[in-house]
């Protein structure tokens, strides 16, 4: 494995620091959020990445595969640099979150599911996140976007093309 | 005792801060519990409260405390419910990133009148930003000795930890939390055994609600008795309401329970009214899950009494004419939405969540995604109608947890209250894609040979 697949040190220092959250021996507690971890880290969550968590948590490997196919935040396939997940679901879909998605999707030229050429958007609806009195809504990395308008998207998109926030979910 | 009781201080100016939630008379409860009352005093207290859970089902939270095993030797877990995936529910955020202490100071208070050493909030991944501002809040709390060892030198040990899921509406559920927290996926577990017996990692196990949690700060504060003499009835103190749809001020309110369903929409304290200047169709009142109202049930009930924001008034007249107070996720739409549409919206959320281990759930859900689907394309039949009828009549009660349940019964009662629409949607397949059928009262498009 090269140095690019592992982590680094204040990774691994928070590591620890999230295993130790936990009674001894249940190391496996920390397996979600590090899993968010690697996934800020490499990109995705490939079968290297999540052997590395394996033998970083002293857990068999399909303990990590198990979990990393049933959340819908982890990605196993290669993503954009930023991720736009648009919710679907019923208030934002009543406030245009289907018109938000095709403008979207003509803006940059994908359907959603894909990824831009550039390998920067990857556009995905998603479900109810917990924003349904200020649709509709996007999350990208861990930045909620509400009351979006297509004003809103195309500001959004030209400071994400200028500053790609790669770190999702990673370190702070 | 105002009737703010959580979102009392919502507006002061760094109430995020210990510092000045801590000027706000913050951790003054825990103060008082460790000094004053035994935790079975506490428990006692939540009891005499009348609190009753606020994730959804609505369960007396005193007992559900009283039923907490306590064999000798072996650890007692807490752990809140942070998973907030119901749509049209954002309550426990909004509270959270406001006023994170709010929820620690909770925490403790549970934490101590259950035995609990070790306490938890699971907090769905999406919530990223969230989790960081009460881990935040949380080592603030250990750095002013509030968490730790010996707190306040009472002989009380706590420690607390805030941990992600990864996006799976149905970590929400408890046993499925559970798994979720010991770093599985998030498959419901069989009961019994019950958490209360065995939960996280085998051992005795209380999940309570965000809200749930935070409402006990006031409840020692002031005392039980003086909590349950807010509300109405059997539905005592505050509830935190997510207001979305088609209403001007979409947000969250916390109103004293037994407040008029009519003002919360239309007041300016509240909802402030449908937008646009349109009429009300249909009204959702407790999150995805509920039965949709249609507009003349809303602030009335089939008896004719005002509908009240309780758990009892929203319930009134069972499924046929009633719905659920739920998690408070309120969801208003106005006469230019369309029934089968939402449903077909929701159906489709409740296919994508479950987590497949039954396989009325699991087929279910994926077959009245599909037969919605159909209708609102314009594609169905009248006998799809009824087929969706028996669809959710046959996941109901055969599932190992309650999403089956969740997803069976709003297209029961969409079916139930709008069955014009779909019928008109096979009738006008055309038009059914152009415009909504309006409100089901007036009768507009009246049914024309197809
Ligand atoms: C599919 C499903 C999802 C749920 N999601 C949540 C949730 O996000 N938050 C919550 O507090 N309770 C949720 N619940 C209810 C919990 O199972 C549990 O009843 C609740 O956390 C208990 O806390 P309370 O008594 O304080 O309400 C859900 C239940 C089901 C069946
Ligand atoms: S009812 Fe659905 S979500 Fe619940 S355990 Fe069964 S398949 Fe899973
Ligand atoms: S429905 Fe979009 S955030 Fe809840």
């Amino acid at each position: 494995m090269n140095e690019s697949r592992q982590f680094t040190p204040e990774l691994l220092e928070e590591v620890n620091r999230i295993v130790s959250l936990f009674p001894e021996g249940k190391q496996k507690s920390a397996l979600i959020r590090v899993l968010h971890l690697a996934q800020a880290h490499f990109g995705h969550l490939d079968t290297e990445a999540m052997d590395y968590v394996a033998r970083l948590l002293h857990l068999n490997p399909i303990e990590v595969y198990e979990v990393a196919t049933f959340y819908s935040m982890y990605d196993t396939k290669p993503v954009g640099k930023v991720k736009l997940e648009v919710c679907r679901t019923g208030p934002c879909m009543i406030e245009g979150a289907e018109k938000l998605v095709s403008y979207i999707e003509q803006k940059l030229g994908i359907k959603d599911g894909e990824t831009t050429a550039d390998g920067l958007f990857t556009l995905k609806s998603v479900e109810c996140l917990g924003a349904c009195g200020y649709a509709p809504m996007l999350q990208a990395g861990e930045s909620f976007h509400e009351h979006l308008t297509e004003e809103k998207v195309d500001a959004l998109i030209e400071e994400y093309r200028a500053n790609p926030v790669a770190n999702y979910m990673g370190l702070k | 005792m105002s009737k703010k009781l959580l979102l009392e201080h919502i507006d002061v100016e760094g109430i995020r801060s210990y510092e000045v939630y801590r000027k706000q008379g913050g951790y003054q409860a825990v103060e008082k519990a460790l000094k004053t009352l035994s935790p079975d005093d506490l428990v006692e207290e939540v009891k005499k409260s009348g609190l009753r859970g606020r994730g959804g089902a609505g369960f007396p939270t005193g007992m559900k405390w009283s039923f907490l095993a306590k064999p000798d030797g072996v650890p007692r877990h807490l752990l809140c419910n942070a998973d907030e995936s119901e749509p049209g529910t954002f309550k426990d955020r909004y509270l959270m990133e406001k006023i994170p202490h709010l929820l620690i100071e909770g925490m403790i208070l549970s934490s101590y009148a259950l035995g609990a050493n070790q306490s938890y909030i699971y907090i769905r991944g999406e919530y990223m930003f969230v989790m960081r501002i009460v881990e935040q809040a949380i080592a603030e709390a250990y750095a002013n000795g509030w968490l730790g060892k010996n707190i306040m030198g009472s002989g009380f040990d706590l420690d607390l930890a805030i941990t992600p899921g990864a996006g799976a509406y149905i970590c929400g559920e408890e046993t499925a939390l559970i798994e979720s927290l010991e770093g599985k996926r998030g498959n419901p577990r069989m009961k019994p055994p019950f958490p209360a017996v065995k939960g996280l990692w085998q051992r005795p196990t209380v999940v309570n609600n965000v809200e749930t949690i935070a409402a006990v700060v006031p409840i020692v504060n002031h005392g039980g008795d003086a909590y349950a003499a807010i509300g109405i009835g059997r539905s005592t103190g505050t509830k935190l309401i997510s207001a979305s749809g088609n209403i001007n001020k979409p947000g969250v309110y916390e109103i004293e329970l037994g407040l008029p369903v009519e003002e919360f929409i239309y007041s300016e304290e509240y909802c402030g009214g449908i937008k646009n200047g349109k009429r009300l169709k249909a009204l959702i009142p407790g999150g995805s899950s509920v039965p949709v109202l249609p507009h003349y049930l809303v602030c009335k009930t089939a008896a004719g009494e005002d509908r009240l924001m309780s758990y009892e008034s929203l319930a009134d007249g069972g499924f046929a004419t009633g719905s659920m107070l739920g998690s408070g996720g309120f969801i208003v739409y106005d006469e230019d939405q369309c029934m089968v549409r939402n449903t077909w919206n929701f159906s489709r959320f409740y296919h994508h969540e479950s987590c497949g281990q039954c396989s009325p759930c699991r087929e279910g859900t994926g077959w009245m995604e599909k037969v919605l689907h159909r209708l609102e394309e314009g594609h169905g039949t009248m006998e799809d109608i009824d087929l969706l009828w028996d669809i959710q009549r046959k996941i109901e009660g055969n599932t190992i947890c309650p999403l089956g349940d969740a997803a069976a019964w709003p297209v029961a009662a969409a079916i139930r209250h709008f069955r014009e629409e779909f019928e008109w949607h096979v009738r006008q397949p055309k038009l059914c894609l152009e415009r909504n059928y309006g409100l089901v009262t007036e009768k507009k498009f009246e049914a024309q040979p197809a």
